[in-house]
Formats: C-alpha cells, sequence, structure tokens
C-alpha cells in the first residue's frame, strides 16, 4: 500500500469534507448576518468584516480555494496574538484597543477604506515585480529601482510632451509608457545578467536600485532640475494647465473616490498578470522554466526569452507604478519618490505566492496595516515601528503556515478530483 | 479516526472560535467605549518626517509641540517616520476626520508642494502650519500659514565659538543638500568663524541626502582624519555626527535641537530652533479669533532660534566675542552678508557698500559658498 492510497482511504469516523463545507457555511452565515446587521442599522462601520467573513466562508466551501484562502487567513489572525503579547508586555497598552484601531483605521469607514486603497495601489505593481519572475525560478528584490528610474523618465517624458503641446491624455499615455518601457528595461538587465553572465540576479537586481536612485538624484539635481525648486531640487512639474494631476481620482459618473487611477491601473494589470502566467502556453513555459531550466531547455523551450520577457514584465510593472506616482501623487520627479514601495512589493508578493491574482488582496491587507498606523500613533502613543512589527509578524507566520499546504485533513481533496 | 482524534479537533475548534470570539467582541466593546468618551478640546496634529527623538529637525519640532500640549484645552496627536508621498496627505486627513484636528502642523520642507497645497482646500475650516514653505496669496489656499526661522544667526555664533576654539584652524562641515538654506548656514558659520581668526577654513561634505546616518559618519571620520577639529551639521539628526566627534575627541556644535549629551566633553554650543514662541501665538491668534498672519519668521531676537549654553571646553574670552555678536542679534542689529563679499572661486558676490538684513528675500536663492569654504556649491 502506498502513501497514496493510505491517504485516500476514506476516513471512517468523520467527513473531513462535511466538517469544511459545515465550517464554511457558518463562515459565510457570520459575514451575511454582519452584512444584514450593517445595512439595515445604517452602521457601515463593520462592512468590510462582513465582506471578509463571508467571501472566506464562500472559499472554505469549494475544494480549489478552500486551502490556499483559509491557510493564509488563518495565519494572519494568528500573528495577532503575539501582536497582541507585543502590544500588552513590551508597549504596556491594551492589545484589545489596538486590534479595534487596526480595524477601524484601515476598514471601518469609507474614509479609513479609500486610504487603504491608496496605500494598496502602488504595492499591487511592485508586488509583480518580484511575483513574476518567481515563476521562472528568479529571486528579483529590485522593484524599487525599476520604479525610480521609471519615474524619472516619465517625468522628462511627460515634460518634453507638455511642452511640445500634447493633451493631458496624451501625456499621461507617453509618460506611463515611458515609465513602464525604463522598467522593463531595468529588471530585464538583471534577467539578461543572470542568463548571460551567470550573475545572480537578486545581488544584482539589489545593486540596481542603488545605481537607479543614484542616477536619478543626480539627474533632479543636475541637467533636469527645475531652477525653480531651490529648496527641494526637483524636475519641471508635470501638471494640467490649472495645476491639478494629470491623473486624477477615480470617478464613474457621479461616483468619486478620494483614490487616484493607478488603483484600477493596478488592479488591471494584475488580473493580466494572472491570466498570463496562469491561463497560456507562455505561463506555462514560466512554470516549466522555472520548475527545472534543463528540462525546459530539452524540451525545446527558449529559456532566455521567457526569462526576458517576464523579467521585463516585472520590471514595467514596478516602472508603471513610480509613472503613476509622478502623475497622480508628486507631479514633479524628487528624491521623495525614493519611498520604499519597491521593498514593500517584495514582502506582497511573498505573501501572496507568487500568485498574481492574490496579490490584490495582499496589497489591499498592507495597505489596511499601513492606514491604521495613524490611528496607532495618535489614539495609542505607540511608535510607527508597531506597524512594522505586526507586517513582519505576519510575514513570519505566513512563511511558517507553508509547510501545511497538503498536510491538514480539513482540506482532504475528494476522490473525484485525485483520480 | 478514533474518538481521541475527534474531541480534540472539536476542542480545537472551540478554542479557535472563542479566541475570534474574544477579539472581535474585545474591538466592538472598545469602539461603543471609544465613542462615548467624546468631548472635544482643541484637537493639534503634529506630522514629522523621522523620529521624535532625533535629537535633531524632528525632536525640535517635537519639544514645541510638547510646551503646547501643557497649555490647557489642547490635545496633541502625533505621527513620526511619514514619507514626503500621498501618505502625509492621508496622514492630514485622518487626523482631521479621525482624531477631529482643528490645526495641522506639517512639519517637513517637502510636506509643502504638493501635498499641504492639495489637503488645505479641502479642508477650509482647518488651519494647516507649514515649517519652511513660500506663502503665494494668490495660488495658496488662505487656510495655510507658513513658519521658519533665521537660524544663520546662531551658525554664525557658532562659528565664532569654533573658530576661537580650533587649534588646527580647520572646521568640518556635513550637509544634506547644496541648497540654499544649508549653503546660507555654511556661510555664516564660516564667516562667523573668520571674523574671529581670519585663517580658519571650513571643509563641507554633501552627503546628498537629510537622513544618511552611515554615510554621515563616514564624512565625520574622513574629515577628522583631514585634520579638522571642530565638527557641525546640517543634517536631520546630527546624533551619529555627534557622537562621532566625541568619540575622536575633537570638538562639535549642535544643530536643530540641544545635543550636548551626545558629546559631553567636546560639545562647544549649537543652534536650535525654540519653534514653541511661532506655536504659542498661532493657538493665541486661533483661540481668539484674530487672523493669523500668512508667513511668519523670526530670528533670535524674536526667541525662534537660541544657542545651547556652552560646553566646558569653551573659555571665557571665547564666551564674550560670542555674548557681544549675541547681544547684536538680540538687538536684531546683527548683519551677517555684506559686501565686500567674495566666494570661495573669486567671483563677487555682494559688492562693497551693500547689505543684506536677515529678512531679505535676496538671501533665500543663495546659491555660493563664501570664501574660506573648501568645497563646491554645486555638490561635486
Amino acid at each position: 500500500m502506498t502513501a497514496l492510497d493510505l491517504a485516500s482511504t476514506p476516513s471512517k469516523g468523520i467527513s473531513w469534507k462535511a466538517v469544511r463545507l459545515t465550517f464554511g457555511a457558518l463562515l459565510l452565515l457570520a459575514g451575511v448576518s454582519v452584512l444584514i446587521h450593517c445595512l439595515s442599522s445604517h452602521e457601515t462601520a463593520a462592512l468590510a468584516l462582513g465582506i471578509i467573513l463571508g467571501a472566506l466562508g464562500g472559499a472554505a466551501m469549494f475544494e480549489s480555494t478552500a486551502e490556499s484562502t483559509l491557510i493564509p487567513a488563518a495565519a494572519v489572525t494568528l500573528s495577532l496574538i503575539p501582536f497582541g503579547l507585543f502590544i500588552a508586555v513590551v508597549a504596556g497598552k491594551d492589545p484589545f484597543h489596538a486590534f479595534y484601531l487596526l480595524y477601524a483605521g484601515s476598514f471601518a469607514k469609507w474614509f479609513t477604506f479609500q486610504e487603504t486603497l491608496t496605500y494598496a495601489a502602488p504595492l499591487m505593481l511592485t508586488g509583480l515585480c518580484t511575483a513574476l519572475p518567481m515563476r521562472v525560478g528568479l529571486v528579483i528584490i529590485g522593484g524599487e529601482g525599476a520604479l525610480v528610474m521609471g519615474a524619472l523618465m516619465s517625468g522628462g517624458v511627460g515634460h518634453f510632451a507638455q511642452i511640445h503641446g500634447a493633451s493631458n491624455g496624451m501625456i499621461v499615455f507617453w509618460m506611463l509608457l515611458a515609465a513602464s518601457a525604463t522598467g522593463a528595461f531595468w529588471i530585464a538587465l538583471a534577467g539578461a545578467l543572470k542568463h548571460y553572465r551567470g550573475v545572480n540576479e537578486t545581488i544584482s537586481s539589489l545593486l540596481l536600485i542603488y545605481i537607479g536612485v543614484a542616477l536619478m538624484n543626480h539627474i533632479v539635481e543636475g541637467p533636469w532640475r527645475d531652477p525653480a525648486s531651490l529648496n527641494k531640487p526637483s524636475t519641471w512639474s508635470v501638471l494640467t494647465p490649472d495645476g491639478d494631476y494629470l491623473l486624477g481620482g477615480i470617478h464613474f459618473g457621479s461616483f468619486t473616490m478620494d483614490v487616484h487611477w493607478g488603483l484600477i491601473i493596478g488592479f488591471v494589470v494584475c488580473l493580466l498578470c494572472w491570466i498570463l502566467m496562469n491561463h497560456t502556453t507562455f505561463g506555462f513555459a514560466a512554470q516549466v522554466v522555472g520548475g527545472n531550466m534543463r528540462a525546459a531547455k530539452v524540451v525545446g523551450l527558449s529559456v532566455g526569452k521567457v526569462i526576458l520577457i517576464t523579467c521585463a514584465l516585472a520590471g514595467a510593472a514596478a516602472g508603471l507604478a513610480g509613472g503613476i506616482e509622478v502623475a497622480a501623487v508628486q507631479g514633479t520627479v524628487n528624491a521623495t519618490i525614493v519611498a520604499g514601495y519597491g521593498y514593500t512589493g517584495i514582502l506582497v508578493a511573498f505573501l501572496a505566492r507568487q500568485n498574481p491574482l492574490a496579490i490584490i488582496p495582499v496589497a489591499i491587507l498592507l495597505g489596511g496595516i499601513n492606514a491604521s498606523n495613524n490611528l496607532l500613533q495618535s489614539e495609542m502613543g505607540l511608535p510607527d515601528a508597531t506597524v512594522r512589527v505586526l507586517q513582519g509578524l505576519i510575514f513570519l507566520v505566513i512563511l511558517a503556515s507553508e509547510s501545511y499546504y497538503g498536510k491538514l485533513k480539513f482540506f482532504k481533496k475528494s476522490e473525484a478530483v485525485r483520480a | 479516526m478514533t474518538r481521541t482524534l475527534k474531541k480534540s479537533w472539536w476542542m480545537r475548534v472551540a478554542a479557535a472560535t472563542a479566541a475570534a470570539l474574544t477579539i472581535f467582541g474585545g474591538a466592538f466593546a472598545y469602539q461603543r467605549e471609544a465613542r462615548a468618551a467624546d468631548n472635544k478640546p482643541i484637537t493639534i496634529g503634529f506630522i514629522y518626517v523621522g523620529s521624535k527623538s532625533d535629537y535633531g529637525y524632528n525632536q525640535a519640532q517635537a519639544e514645541g509641540a510638547k510646551e503646547l500640549a501643557m497649555l490647557p484645552g489642547v490635545k496633541i496627536v502625533e505621527n513620526e517616520n511619514v514619507p514626503e508621498t500621498v501618505a502625509v496627505q492621508k496622514t492630514m486627513q485622518s487626523m482631521i476626520e479621525l482624531n477631529g484636528a482643528g490645526a495641522i502642523f506639517a512639519t517637513s520642507y517637502g510636506y509643502f508642494d504638493p501635498h499641504v497645497k492639495k489637503t488645505a482646500p479641502k479642508y477650509s475650516s482647518v488651519d494647516f502650519f507649514h515649517c519652511g514653505g513660500a506663502y503665494d496669496a494668490s495660488k495658496d489656499a488662505k487656510n495655510i500659514y507658513t513658519y521658519f526661522g533665521y537660524i544663520d544667526e546662531c551658525e554664525y555664533i557658532a562659528g565664532i565659538v569654533a573658530g576661537k576654539t580650533s587649534k588646527s584652524g580647520k572646521l568640518g562641515f556635513i550637509a544634506a543638500k547644496p541648497i540654499p538654506q544649508v549653503l546660507r548656514n555654511i556661510n555664516a558659520f564660516t564667516m562667523g568663524a573668520r571674523s574671529v581668526n581670519p585663517s580658519v577654513t571650513t571643509n563641507v561634505v554633501f552627503t546628498g541626502d537629510w537622513f544618511m546616518p552611515t554615510k554621515e559618519a563616514d564624512a565625520a571620520t574622513s574629515l577628522i582624519d583631514q585634520g579638522i577639529d571642530v565638527l557641525t551639521c546640517h543634517v536631520d539628526s546630527p546624533k551619529v555626527i555627534l557622537e562621532t566627534a566625541e568619540k575622536r575627541g575633537i570638538y562639535c556644535c549642535g544643530y536643530h535641537a540641544n545635543g550636548s549629551a551626545l558629546a559631553p566633553k567636546g560639545y562647544l554650543t549649537g543652534s536650535e530652533w525654540h519653534w514653541a514662541t511661532i506655536f504659542k501665538s498661532y493657538l493665541a491668534d486661533i483661540q481668539s479669533g484674530k487672523e493669523i498672519p500668512h508667513t511668519t519668521r523670526g530670528g533670535m531676537k524674536d526667541g525662534v532660534v537660541q544657542m545651547s549654553p556652552y560646553g566646558p571646553a569653551v573659555s571665557d574670552d571665547t564666551k564674550k566675542l560670542a555674548e557681544d555678536a549675541k547681544k547684536m542679534a538680540m538687538m536684531g542689529d546683527l548683519v551677517i552678508f555684506k559686501g565686500p563679499l567674495k566666494d570661495n572661486t573669486g567671483k563677487t558676490v555682494i559688492d562693497a557698500g551693500k547689505s543684506y538684513v536677515q529678512t531679505d528675500p535676496v538671501l533665500e536663492g543663495m546659491n555660493y559658498l563664501v570664501d574660506g569654504v573648501v568645497g563646491s556649491a554645486g555638490g561635486k
């Protein structure tokens, strides 16, 4: 009797599938009742909570999604326990108040949820910069460099397009195109060094960050400096004639949001990357290259092409984040573009287990933690490092939870799927 | 799959459910409590770009906030390490919407454009105070007010102390970027030193950014190796620079806040902000409903900047020279930038007979380093 046979022997005492279904149904029920309560009492504070519970419950009821959603969700919830201890013991404050503020500052109100989404927007794109190369087996951590270079080029190209009288829409188009192309080139460099010269891509992409930041500083403080920017060297600003951002807030008809279009762009790019990586022959080829490069060569895949294209796509995503930052937030390029979105993107990619679609909720979760930083500091007087402690704990618990995939009976696949 | 397994599984589920219920139940109980305790003093939000305890720029602002917090009816909410991105816009909004702040102090230079400029028009009943920005009445919202101080007066006096105390005649200055504010401090420091010892020179190193502790430590070490014996700086946090100077047994002058605790032996004096003066006058205007001036600037005589107490290494002769200059500054008679003045490439930058008082806007566009400074205003 092989191990596989053993595992698939139907259990006598308990049907794990039934347990899972019951659990999912209960979660779903809880979520729906919270939602009904919210809608009937016009108290929207717990709306997000209801949605999250409901979604988890729904996911738990399907075999294909249960494991990949419930394990990370349980890990995130579990990480609240050491975090609560940390608040109580190290900071000497009330952990339950901190939990409440974590929720209140991120998802409880429309205002705070928009804040969460604002923080999440760049993380979706920088997360892709690490997640995509992982598919071909490369660990690229240089998203920050691609972002900075993309921002720099978008500032220059935007200014050039503006003085040549392009319309606002066309300026944005050229800016984002330039940003993506520059970012793509930047990470493709690391990919090419790896493929042609065998240089470790993690190190080279890290070093490319320093080069990018130094280059950006040099150009912003030198050749491209707007002479009017006295105490904060910046490039010429690229704004509409009324002084507004070229890429403004999201609005559909009468619905407006205090979040820029970068969120929608990030959403769409994540979705497209997911389709590319999970549902096309290119994605399959990337998976083969990532799984076993020699085998990929043997079956006739052009490994170099797959690696370079994937790296270029990854860099394009991070570069795009930089271009959006210039067009929608800063309106110019200066040293503040180096804000660490690229580094947080590494965390996002790992938490999402390199799945482009999972990057969306993970970016929103981390955006929410960032957003609640305000309340944790101002209401409880906790230091700003508190949210970073929580992020670190979540990261650790998620990594530890990786070992449970495929081992919990709770998620046991039914016979039909196994066969 | 025996009965014991089943039992323990249910116990785990029960424990997990209980834990979840406690977490959410606790959270909701607090939500209710937080709502109940809703009394309203004037809430003022302070936002800092770095740590509140950096012995520098942010600490100086936070000390002003602390003095405000001691006044009756004032509640202070603070956020530190807020980058100059959309994060500061969201922090301002959060302080207004969630903490009920009626006034915001955005204390970093880079918060001004575009962040304060974009947020202020959305909240016309909230006052926005910004450190260092230039208010433009034709473009900027009516609820924006900017404040700053003429700290080069302190730098000039610190220069006198440094120039008189130095034995090697070589001073060191570690600066972030070659921008007008910084160049003005380097020049004032050097001119103060050369007013008591004309052969003194100042070696400048630009680190490229406002908070680069490792680069600052490297620069300090290399300057000390070149023979300088008084070190000062214009970066956000002088901590590592003062500590390096003390460790290597040379003298130092502080910047932004009193750094004597970091260098008890070698600390000569320092240039400090005293923002509470401006903060309190703003608060008085808000509470009395008076119109707040859009641009507030002040020097030593206005109590906006001050010197650190002299350290043990400062001689009585030196103290006397410094006190004489301080008296001039306290009367508002100290004119630092007057002709004839040459820059360090030999070009005349201020003609003979011409002088600029502290408030002169010409000084805010300074783009040269004066004679006696070793370094380039281009920063290369």
